[in-house]
């Protein structure tokens, strides 16, 4: 047990220890939901008067509403970001090595989710602390009852992205992430507008919409922030996280990519 | 027993034939040398002895445990060196070390206790604090190695190890693992494409586009009526004038035609083939 204990603290620090090298990194994530918060919202609120909806007591601002929608996105694009490297990274550097560790596959993939999943952690904290101080302050008790809620759609994102990077062809590089994954992700979801809005458009968009997985995060760490809980989001990410975790998993194979270029 | 088994081992890429029915042994306590030309299948056969590729036929045996079978012994047994640096850049020296103690999942003590004695082994004890950006390209493998033995494994592979180093490093670093190998009895499998790494009681591998073409001590693969190089350019298709392309064509052929001069005296016990190649890359430069 010692074992594993050790080694999964071994790769939480070292993904901790290159995050406190690269600073540089750490502020340019934080910049794009940053410009979203504060050029794109307030562009943004005069076309769209939010009612009050759950979990809110009262009318908002629109920057408050898609507070929650911006932290989900930074996990969105640190799990799509670290679970392609995690692929195309393994025929050289740091990949090899781990996978040269005598523990199971499943065990060192899964830590290394853990530690991935963390460290992002980080940056929304780092993105909801500034956001305080702009003005968007949710109930300080909510700020931690977020924390589990943020770990599970951090892993359900990057177990996600794991499990896709190791399918599809198309997503070697990122702007194919970008343009495939993450953008119909977060505009088909709750972080912009509500979906009630989408459904005054059109029905057939709200249901592709209510069924995105990103949705479903996002109203969980909504709900969370504001002290309330969302049953159905939480079983929706509970159940996918662990159905995404064990088939991106199972369907780890370094050689795949090997192949797939040889052909 | 021996420290490395491959028998019959096959890989394609979807129709390309990388590997064909490649078997031999590494001693145990010996110092193997796997020679080829670039894309001989040196490479591939590293990513098997790995396990970052799956076997698609044959079967590898490190210190006796099936690659296959018990995936998690075989590698317990085996340290690695790859031929790109694996090295975090911005971590240093100790903190390396401690990742990979820690991948093997060492407890405190244990991993404290071997990072001082390879520390100290390699000679990288006063860099230990530095971050490995800082360290110099000889330094890098050196550390490298050190990473390698931690967890003590039977089995040392390096992959073209010295790609990358100016010739005295070069020529130092091969010294280095040949000293190890004496004095811990360890197994090393060395692979590289270039002739002047090799000496005369190596054991020695020649693979060339995915068959092993021959294998025995070098000594005796070079005096059958030839020199190990004419046999290595007989062997692998490649006149000796190509040969000398093969060494002449990167930036390291640079460092080689610099290491020719140097061979003599810093390895005197170098295949007699090596020089011959050597002198005639230089003389068609």
């Amino acid at each position: 047990m010692i074992i594993y204990w050790e080694c999964l603290r071994g790769i939480v620090l070292r993904e901790w220890l290159r995050f406190v090298q690269q600073r540089s990194r750490f502020f340019s994530a934080l910049v794009r939901p940053l410009l979203w918060l504060v050029v794109f919202a307030a562009g943004f609120r005069a076309a769209l008067g939010i009612a009050i909806i759950e979990p809110y007591d009262t009318y908002i601002t629109y920057e408050t509403y898609i507070v929650p929608g911006l932290a989900c996105m930074i996990l969105l694009f640190n799990g799509m970001q670290g679970s392609l490297s995690m692929v195309y990274d393994r025929e050289m550097g740091s990949m090899r090595v781990l996978l040269t560790s005598p523990l199971p596959r499943s065990f060192l993939l899964a830590s290394k989710l853990v530690a991935t999943a963390l460290i992002s952690l980080l940056q929304v904290y780092a993105f909801l602390a500034i956001a305080w101080f702009y003005g968007v302050q949710p109930p300080p008790l909510g700020l931690i009852a977020a924390l589990p809620a943020l770990l599970l759609v951090a892993l359900l994102l990057s177990a996600l992205g794991l499990l896709l990077s190791n399918g599809i062809r198309q997503l070697e590089n990122f702007a194919g992430v970008m343009n495939f994954v993450i953008f119909p992700m977060f505009f088909l979801s709750s972080a912009l507008y509500p979906l009630w809005k989408m459904r005054e458009a059109s029905e057939w968009l709200y249901w592709i919409c209510a069924l995105n997985p990103f949705n479903h995060a996002v109203e969980l760490v909504r709900h969370a922030l504001y002290l309330r809980l969302a049953p159905t989001a939480l079983m929706v990410c509970v159940g996918l996280t662990l159905l995404f975790s064990l088939l991106a998993v199972l369907s780890f194979n370094p050689q795949h990519a090997a192949l797939r270029r040889a052909a | 027993m021996n420290a490395l088994e491959v028998s019959d081992v096959a890989f394609a890429y979807g129709e390309r034939l990388a590997l064909d029915g490649v078997s031999f042994t590494a001693a145990q306590g010996r110092f193997t040398a796997l020679l080829g030309p670039n894309g001989a299948g040196k490479s591939t056969l590293i990513a098997l002895l790995t396990r970052l590729y799956d076997l698609q036929k044959g079967q590898i045996r490190i210190a006796g445990f099936d690659l296959r079978e018990t995936p998690r012994k075989a590698l317990a047994r085996l340290g690695v060196v790859f031929q790109q640096s694996t090295l975090d850049l911005d971590l240093t020296v100790e903190q390396n070390l401690r990742y990979h103690a820690a991948l093997h999942g060492m407890p405190r003590a244990v991993a404290n206790e071997r990072i001082e004695l390879e520390l100290k082994r390699q000679q990288l004890g006063e860099r230990r604090r530095s971050k490995v950006r800082e360290l110099n390209g000889g330094h890098r493998r050196r550390l490298e190695i050190a990473r390698a033995l931690l967890h003590r494994p039977e089995l040392l592979l390096l992959d073209e190890a010295s790609a990358g180093l100016d010739p005295a490093s070069r020529q130092a670093l091969n010294q280095h693992v040949r000293l190890l190998c004496q004095e811990q009895g360890m197994s090393v499998l060395w692979t590289t494409h270039l002739l002047d790494e090799v000496r005369d009681d190596d054991d020695l591998l020649i693979l060339n586009r995915g068959r092993l073409v021959a294998q025995g001590r070098a000594a005796t693969l070079a005096t059958e009526g030839e020199d190990l190089a004419a046999s290595f350019a007989r062997l692998t298709g490649s006149g000796l004038d190509h040969q000398s392309v093969l060494l002449d064509s990167t930036p390291r052929a640079v460092d080689t035609g610099h290491a020719a001069s140097a061979t003599p005296a810093s390895n005197p016990g170098a295949a007699p083939g090596t020089r011959a190649a050597l002198d005639s890359g230089r003389k068609s430069s």
